[in-house]
């Protein structure tokens, strides 16, 4: 079994976010990167399927050379090899179409993907990929169970959970949930030096023309301090919620 | 050329951000100098979106799809938007709009901006202001294709009622399967589900323990509340990882959110910012969450929060 996991390369989630002066950009400086929250879980269960059922996993991510790091620690946790598209990621459809360029000769059974990343938050790849590629897809994954070419997969909707099946090739957005979070996994000083002997291959991007564009950022508000209520003037609070901010 | 919205129905109703999304299509169409349509599927009441600004409202009825089959849906879609010659596409943030938008995306070969909060800034250029960085900033996007796909974030934007010529047409295509089968759902029964609630009430590891829960139920269910926790309180099983919200859990886009006993970690702020409203109830004066409060009590939630739920039954019975 082929799987490929689509990895993002984030800021980590305690970051402050700051833009360059122009507020053009993200403020690179003094960030630390990992590999999107979301795309943890798929890798964690690519791992799974590997160990379970020996599919060979293939990971990639549209990126410039800093994103090697987040590719190398996949292998780490133990992807077979690696696939960087050397190109910055312009935006969702972008990078569905450098990765669909690749998966459309490699006849992938499985392609993962982290439902959003927490940096843009487009959660627009896994699907377009799909399309792209004319795949069964299934979004916001919270379980999934593999019986020979056929997927029992559990999405998450809103008040619950829907039951789907699907034949593979699938591509599936997944999410916590879809694997625990005491399953996910941290590399082990072998699997970090057995990653080095792994292939991390670089390609070039196809020539695309970018559909959106991002023309800059802006911080919100800063909130007005907090309104104060005594412990006991519970009533206080009431008659603010009701009369002031007319929530209830 | 129209703008074309996609009126979610759920159980034949239409839900508060479907009318959202209706209400934005028809300020976006008048800014535009064009009409509206809507595009639903297995609803009761269509001719009700005509109340919040829809011209034209095609309808769909079809047992086939009484689950939501999201490669077939956009399929149907992408067909109505290119009849109509749909310019811009509007689709809410439902679970089922996040799963259908990125299809319609792909086979338009359309430019998709997802958690826009407002109208656009420009028309042309296409600029939307669009939520980011996990609730922490947001970003100006230009969507330069033809056909432009607009996600529009919960609660953002309000319901306005605007008279719509409202004209139904039936639309009865010949339906193909697709390659994903619903086999069943599972919803929690008459519980209202966090991404609908208008009120949600989440408890943290203040609280000690699950068996000290009945507070955050008792005053969920007095305020017609959703329940939510944190995600130690998660990872530690006390309550089940659907109740999770933050920035790897269940984003909460309410009018209301009352934080008890949640020291307020950044990752956890993320996930609840989009909420109009926060309160936050803790015994630490020091504790982060209260920086972006609105309201705040620094207490014992064992004695404010029993006061809280009796005060506002008091309350709710004086004002109904």
């Amino acid at each position: 079994m082929k799987i490929l996991v689509c990895i993002s390369h984030v800021p980590d989630t305690t970051s402050k976010i700051n833009f360059t002066a122009d507020n053009a950009a993200f403020d690179t400086n003094g960030v630390q990167y990992i590999i999107n929250p979301y795309d943890e879980f798929v890798l964690a269960k690519a791992m799974h399927l590997k160990e379970e059922l020996g599919a060979s996993i293939t990971v990639i991510n549209v990126g410039t050379a800093e994103t090697e790091s987040s590719l190398r620690k996949a292998m780490a946790i133990g992807a077979d090899e690696a696939i960087r598209i050397n190109a910055k990621a312009i935006d969702g459809f972008f990078v569905a179409q450098q990765i669909a360029e690749i998966a459309k000769d490699n006849n992938y059974d499985l392609i993962f993907a982290g439902r959003e990343s927490i940096d843009y938050n487009g959660g627009m790849v896994p699907g377009i990929l799909a399309t792209l590629l004319d795949c069964n897809f299934i979004n916001a994954c919270v379980g999934l169970e593999l019986e020979n070419t056929t997927v029992t997969a559990q999405r998450e909707i809103d008040g619950g959970s829907e039951t789907l099946q699907a034949d593979f090739p699938l591509v599936i957005a997944g999410q916590k949930g879809l694997t625990e979070e005491k399953d996910l996994r941290i590399p082990n000083m072998r699997g970090i030096m057995m990653a080095r002997k792994k292939a991390l291959t670089v390609l070039e991007p196809i020539a695309t023309e970018s559909k959106t564009g991002s023309k800059g950022f802006e911080k919100p508000q800063e909130n007005a301090a907090c309104k104060m209520v005594a412990a006991d003037d519970v009533q206080g609070l009431i008659d603010l919620l009701h009369n002031e901010a007319k929530v209830i | 050329m129209s703008v074309l919205v996609f009126a979610e129905v759920s159980e034949g109703k239409f839900k508060k951000n479907t009318l959202e999304v209706v209400s934005y299509g028809k300020k976006l169409a008048e800014q535009m100098g064009t009409h509206l349509t809507a595009f639903t599927i297995n609803a009761e009441t269509p001719s009700e979106l005509a109340s919040y600004g829809a011209d034209k409202i095609v309808t769909l009825t079809n047992d086939a799809l009484s689950s939501f089959d999201a490669q077939a849906i956009a399929a149907l879609t992408a067909q109505i938007a290119q009849k109509e010659d749909a310019k811009v596409l509007i689709i809410n943030s439902s679970a089922n709009g996040a799963y259908l938008a990125p299809i319609i995306a792909g086979k338009l070969a359309a430019g998709y901006a997802s958690n826009v909060v407002e109208l656009p800034i420009s028309t042309e250029p296409f600029v939307v202001k669009r939520k980011a960085f996990s609730n922490k900033a947001f970003q100006h996007t230009e969507i330069s294709t033809d056909i432009k796909i607009i996600g529009l974030a919960k609660n953002a934007f309000g319901v306005f009622e605007t008279p719509g010529k409202g004209e139904e047409e039936t639309f009865s295509p010949e339906l193909k399967r697709t390659g994903v089968t619903s086999i069943s759902v599972q919803k929690a029964s008459g519980k209202i589900s966090i991404a609908d609630a208008e009120i949600v009430v989440s408890g943290g590891r203040g609280l000690k323990g699950p068996e000290h829960w009945g507070l955050i139920e008792d005053l969920a269910a007095v305020l017609n509340a959703a329940t939510a926790c944190s995600k130690p309180v998660s990872d530690l099983g006390w309550r089940p990882h659907n109740e999770h919200v933050g920035q790897t859990g269940k984003p909460v886009a309410s009018n209301l959110y009352i934080a008890i006993g949640v020291s307020g970690a950044i990752q956890h702020v993320a996930g609840i910012n989009a909420s109009k409203v926060k309160v936050v109830i803790n015994t630490d004066p020091e504790a982060p969450f209260f920086k972006v409060a609105d309201y705040g009590i620094v207490g014992d939630a064992f004695e404010v929060v029993p006061e809280l739920i009796q005060k506002l039954q008091q309350f709710k019975t004086q004002n109904s």
